[in-house]
């Protein structure tokens, strides 16, 4: 693919913008996140131009965001923000992606890595047996028509009604693990049948839950308020979405968005970008059917987060409450919010597209968690399953700055197809073993596409938001074990 | 003969490149480039048949709308196919037989679940030696 030519205006060591008028029917300039090291390889393929393609939305403002991990998407790219004013701005399901509310649940533990090391391969066994991952793996939980339709709604609620996991899940999860507006009318035929028998299931591609052992802790303060306190302590990080039901969600708005565009007269440079305003019957159905899909999301990661808790308690003899199992935090990274953002000193309602993005709302906001209101909303990153996974916090200038969102993972490099070339699934399995790090996998050859040479460096990612501002790293932690769908 | 269909690559997904000797042949070996990229169609038989009816608004997005119709059977009902015959088609309607096999997880393989066929650089063209259509995969 050829490399991307246009023009990047220097703001400081962190912040680069595509001017306004780079091209015509921009609305709002483009803002990229990177180090000048990072926006060579950025610049490698179109992304800046999917970051500017972006700008062309309806009700954009500010500017179109692009954080660190940014890739290239399809319409949007991949670790894009875009805030939408709600009385004149568009919805658009490329802004949220196929994986509706894809993201990352930490859980820790008061295990040491001593304990677990010896123990490390039958921990991995059980949590590949006990967490389904997928296609020929199902029924852990059978959920009925009436039960879907309550799940929409009720999201983690729905689960912990159920006994899997705790009020104090809730606490500490983004939005309580449920999003208001979910409206299962909204919802096709074919999104439930797709959705009932993957309820509880973790699913393949990148999605995977870790064992983690902490080694650095960067702030011990806001680490300890997290209950992380020393090193070689073990937390376990749960990666997965809302699976063939939000990918139905995403395909059928995309649908009716292709209507609803020459409907209301908008021009698109793309037509993955496909929208309609969010007042509109198209989008407010939209916004109804995609909160379905999030709180699917909440509950499969709430059933998931229980049997992890179940598969520890069966190794180590213990309950999960003596084993120091509670949830730090659980974060979306591709969603869209109708949140308030002060614009120019106005205070404004925006509709915020978060597509391969976290929310990162600072102390003392009001949907930051109680427990955490005096140090920021907990920032979960994972890295790749070779590298290593950092915890932060949301930060005052995230919300002056970049509608309270920060980056959320280490972002592809290379194509699934490159890294399958040049890497082989069974090396990686090698390559990790000989660093003490135990992989097991429904598909092996399909581990090479998830190999750390596909991804871009973590830790430059997470110093570019930390040096920017927008989150403040709190802990790293490495792999001790991954099991993949 | 002719290559029915190449993978190209796209950063976070897959692309596929399809051809046919006419719009038939063209959405036929796109079903077969779906199917490929989750199993190996060798170890698919035919077993049974489905028979679908898709409509689009235009040709392009019905090329799109017919992969995540197969997409639906597949991750709904666990239906792989191999083998499909376009029995109509005009610029917004397809009618096709799809013959397979349900999902066996002794026998067949899953390389990766495809999420869906999307409408980003989605592209088709007639051309002197017959149709050509890219289309990029979520997955």
């Amino acid at each position: 693919m050829a490399r991307w030519q246009g023009q990047l205006i220097k703001m400081d060591d962190y912040h680069w913008k595509i001017p306004e008028n780079y091209k015509s029917g921009m609305r709002v300039p483009g803002l990229i996140y990177a180090s000048k090291e990072m926006l060579e390889s950025i610049c490698e393929e179109q992304t800046p131009e999917q970051v500017a393609n972006v700008a062309f939305l309806p009700g954009i403002v500010g500017y179109s965001l692009a954080m660190p991990d940014i890739h290239w998407g399809y319409g949007f790219p991949i670790g894009g923000v875009a805030a939408m004013d709600i009385k004149n701005g568009v919805v658009s399901p490329g802004g949220v992606g196929y994986d509706i509310n894809c993201g990352v649940r930490l859980l820790r533990t008061s295990l040491s890595e001593a304990e677990v090391r010896p123990r490390i391969n039958e921990l991995i066994n059980a949590l590949f047996l006990n967490v389904p991952s997928g296609l020929g793996s199902e029924g852990k939980i059978k959920v009925s028509q009436k039960e879907m339709n309550q799940l929409m709604v009720e999201g983690a609620h729905w689960a912990v009604k159920r006994g899997l996991g705790s009020e104090e899940d809730l606490d500490v999860t983004e939005e309580g693990g449920c999003l208001g507006g979910a409206d299962p009318s909204k919802i096709s035929d074919k999104a439930v049948k797709r959705g009932m028998p993957q309820a509880g299931t973790l699913g393949s591609g990148n999605h995977f839950l870790e064992i983690q052992v902490v080694k650095e802790i960067f702030d011990s303060h806001i680490a300890s308020i997290m209950g992380i306190t020393e090193l070689g302590q073990i937390l376990v990080l749960i990666h997965t979405g809302s699976r063939g039901f939000g990918h139905q969600v995403c395909t059928d708005h995309l649908r009716i968005m292709e209507g609803a565009v020459s409907k209301y007269g908008i021009k698109l440079p793309d037509r993955q970008l496909a929208c309609a305003p969010i007042e509109s019957p198209e989008g407010q159905d939209y916004l109804a059917a995609m909160a379905c899909a999030a709180n699917y999301a909440w509950v499969n990661r709430q059933c998931i987060a229980h049997w992890v808790r179940e598969s520890f308690s069966t190794i180590f003899g213990k309950s999960p409450e003596k084993l120091g199992m509670r949830q730090i935090y659980d974060v979306a990274h591709n969603i869209a919010k109708i949140e308030e953002h002060t614009i120019d000193g106005r205070k404004v309602k925006v509709c915020v597209h978060r597509k391969g993005a976290t929310r990162a709302f600072p102390a003392g906001h009001k949907d930051t968690p109680r427990h955490y209101k005096e140090v920021g909303q907990p920032v979960l990153v994972p890295g790749d399953m070779g590298r290593c996974s950092f915890v932060a916090v949301g930060t005052q200038k995230a919300m002056s700055e970049s509608f309270g969102s920060t980056c959320h993972g280490a972002g592809r490099v290379l194509s699934r197809g490159a890294a399958k070339r040049s890497i082989r699934g069974a090396d990686v399995i090698r390559e990790l073993e000989s660093r003490g790090i135990i992989v097991k996998a429904e598909s092996i050859p399909s581990l090479a596409e998830e190999a750390s040479q596909a991804y871009k460096d973590i830790i430059e990612v997470i110093d570019v938001v930390h040096h920017a501002g927008i989150s403040r790293k709190v802990a790293m932690a490495i792999p001790m074990g991954v099991v993949k769908g | 003969m002719k290559k029915a269909f190449e993978i190209i690559d796209h950063t976070a997904d897959i692309g596929i490149i399809v051809y046919g000797a006419d719009v038939e042949e063209l959405f036929s070996n796109a079903a077969l480039a779906l199917f490929s990229l989750i199993t190996e169609p060798k170890s698919i038989e035919e077993k049974s048949h489905l028979n679908l009816k898709v409509s689009s608004e235009d040709r392009d997005s019905l090329l799109v709308e017919w992969l995540n119709e197969l997409i639906y059977f597949f991750d709904a009902q666990h239906v792989l196919f191999n083998r499909f015959d376009i029995e109509s088609l005009t610029h917004n309607e397809l009618k096709a037989t799809c013959h397979g096999e349900g999902f066996d997880p002794m026998k067949h393989k899953i390389k990766r679940e495809v999420k869906a066929a999307t409408y980003h650089m989605l592209k088709l063209d007639k051309n002197s030696d017959g149709y050509r259509a890219q289309i990029i995969l979520d997955i």
